[in-house]
């Protein structure tokens, strides 16, 4: 994510719509909430009981859920806030929270 | 040239007039004095039908500026009226103003800063605000606040910023001038349709207003404000030039008076600037070169072209009718003796601080400057800064 960032050119101030107006309707839509996050919370299938507890807890609806089962997250909004770890019942836990800056070895899909 | 009309009117009710004719969407205002006669003039006007527009009471200048922040952005044009606490008070929001690019026009009764409470004319009020991205004109009197008024709205209209118009509390808008008003037809003719690109109540095009702007966009916005004010400068002088040929009275950056060959020069603003004519015509008729440049728009500060009309000059006195508190010189002679820093011009500037609260200043106490100036032209040594009709 870091590095997709990087590449994009930001407009200078000539191209910039004057007065700090974002121009058209809708636009909460293209703004991706979750690019601030610390920490991101991995799912690990194998201990995973589909309880959904996280995916009723998570305050972005971020939890995918695909026919009943946890299938990952929306790292898109996402804040890493962590309280589906905190709320997941498993012993063990079934969602485990990674730094950033490891998130790109340690995500599963 | 289009016909003129000739009233007997104060500052105040210049100003009003001025409000009456251009008509504007809203008005949203709190009274203070020595302003409170402007809006409650046209709180009348609104009342006996004389315009359309939305008036809006409010409860404090704060709110004042944000309704008309407010209104601007959803597409109306927009003016008020404050003075001193009240400017002070709307400080927050006249950034916004700017920043949000509105082109609301303010009428601004230069009066003191409390505290000593004061409500008397010195310009510490426009002073305060004067890094707000507004640009500010002052008058000299009732004429000019009544021509600058009907000015302000084009220019903030093409520039995208807001102008604060001053005059002098009490010495100019409670003083009863005969003015030249040009027909309601001709003044909405000048100013023509207000037609926003962008605007809140535009269904067809939706925007959003004042959206969080962190490290990665603020800089770019800020440096758009800056450009416009830099782009201002040619509007103000075209627009200036059109109400002259309009109604005989030209306007510029700053008038030059008597400097053809001026030795000695005073430079003032606002009501001040009246008085050193009268005593520069006395001088003049001795056989004594004093000239007068009067700053009439203070932002953008004309500075290149004050720097030239220097030129000619062996001394300069500048006349700051406020303090910047810095153990310095005023506002207005730092940013005159930055100009002719860079144009490596090394002649005396003798700064006074006079009229503050109030403090009358008269013929007299003109004639003492220019007074130092000569001596300093001839190479006398003179405090760099001075407290003009303060009591020892």
């Amino acid at each position: 994510m870091a590095e997709k960032t990087k590449k994009i050119k930001k407009p200078g101030w000539k191209e910039l719509p004057e007065a700090d107006l974002i121009i058209g309707g809708g636009t909460a839509l293209e703004f991706k909430t979750g690019d601030w996050r610390s920490e991101r919370p991995v799912h690990i299938p194998e201990k995973c009981i589909n309880c959904l507890t996280c995916w009723a807890y998570c305050p972005d609806s971020a939890v995918i859920v695909k026919e009943g089962k946890v299938v990952g997250f929306n790292y898109d909004y996402c804040k890493g806030c962590g309280i589906c770890m905190h709320e997941c019942p498993v012993k063990g836990k079934a969602i485990k929270m990674v730094p950033e800056r490891d998130a790109k070895t340690e995500t599963r899909k | 040239m289009a016909k003129s009309n000739i009233l007997a009117r104060t500052g105040n009710e210049a100003m009003a007039e001025a409000m009456r004719q251009v008509n504007p969407d809203v008005v949203a205002a709190y009274p203070i004095t020595p302003a409170t006669e402007i809006v409650q003039i046209f709180a009348s006007f609104v009342a006996d039908g004389l315009v359309d527009t939305e008036f809006v009471p409010v409860e404090s200048e704060h709110s004042a500026m944000s309704a008309c922040i407010g209104a601007a952005s959803a597409g109306g044009r927009v003016m008020t009226g404050t003075s001193s606490q009240g400017l002070a008070l709307m400080a927050e929001m006249l950034y916004i103003a700017a920043g949000l690019r509105l082109p609301i026009v303010l009428s601004d009764v230069n009066r003191a800063l409390s505290s000593p409470i004061n409500i008397h004319c010195d310009h510490s009020d426009t002073m305060m605000v004067r890094d707000s991205g507004w640009i500010q004109i002052f008058s000299e009197n009732a004429q000019e606040a009544y021509d600058n008024m009907v000015q302000a709205v084009k220019i903030a209209e093409a520039v995208k910023l807001p102008v604060v118009v001053t005059t002098d509390g009490f010495i100019i808008s409670h003083g009863m001038e005969r003015i030249e008003i040009l027909d309601d037809a001709e003044v909405k003719k000048f100013i023509g349709d207000y037609k926003p690109e962008h605007y809140l109540l535009n269904f067809e095009k939706p925007i959003t207003v004042g959206a969080l702007d962190l490290t990665d966009y603020y800089f770019e916005h800020k440096r758009q404000e800056i450009e416009a004010m830099k782009a201002s400068t040619p509007v103000i002088i075209a627009v200036g030039s059109e109400f002259g040929k309009k109604t005989g009275r030209s306007y510029g950056l700053f008038e030059k008076y008597k400097m053809e060959d001026a030795e000695a020069v005073m430079i003032a603003m606002g009501s001040t600037a009246g008085t050193a004519k009268v005593k520069i015509d006395e001088l003049r008729a001795k056989g004594l070169k004093a000239g007068l440049l009067k700053p009439r728009v203070f932002r953008p500060f004309p500075k290149e072209e004050i720097a030239d009309a220097l030129k000619g000059a062996k001394a300069v006195a500048v006349m700051d009718r406020s303090d910047s508190m810095n153990a310095q010189e005023g506002p207005l002679c730092l940013e005159v003796k930055a100009a002719l820093y860079d144009k490596a011009a090394n002649k005396p500037v003798l700064n006074y601080v006079y009229g503050l609260g109030g403090r009358e200043i008269k013929p007299e106490d003109i004639g003492t400057v220019f007074d130092d100036l000569f001596e300093a032209s001839k190479g006398k040594e003179k405090p760099g800064v001075s407290y003009l009709g303060v009591r020892e």
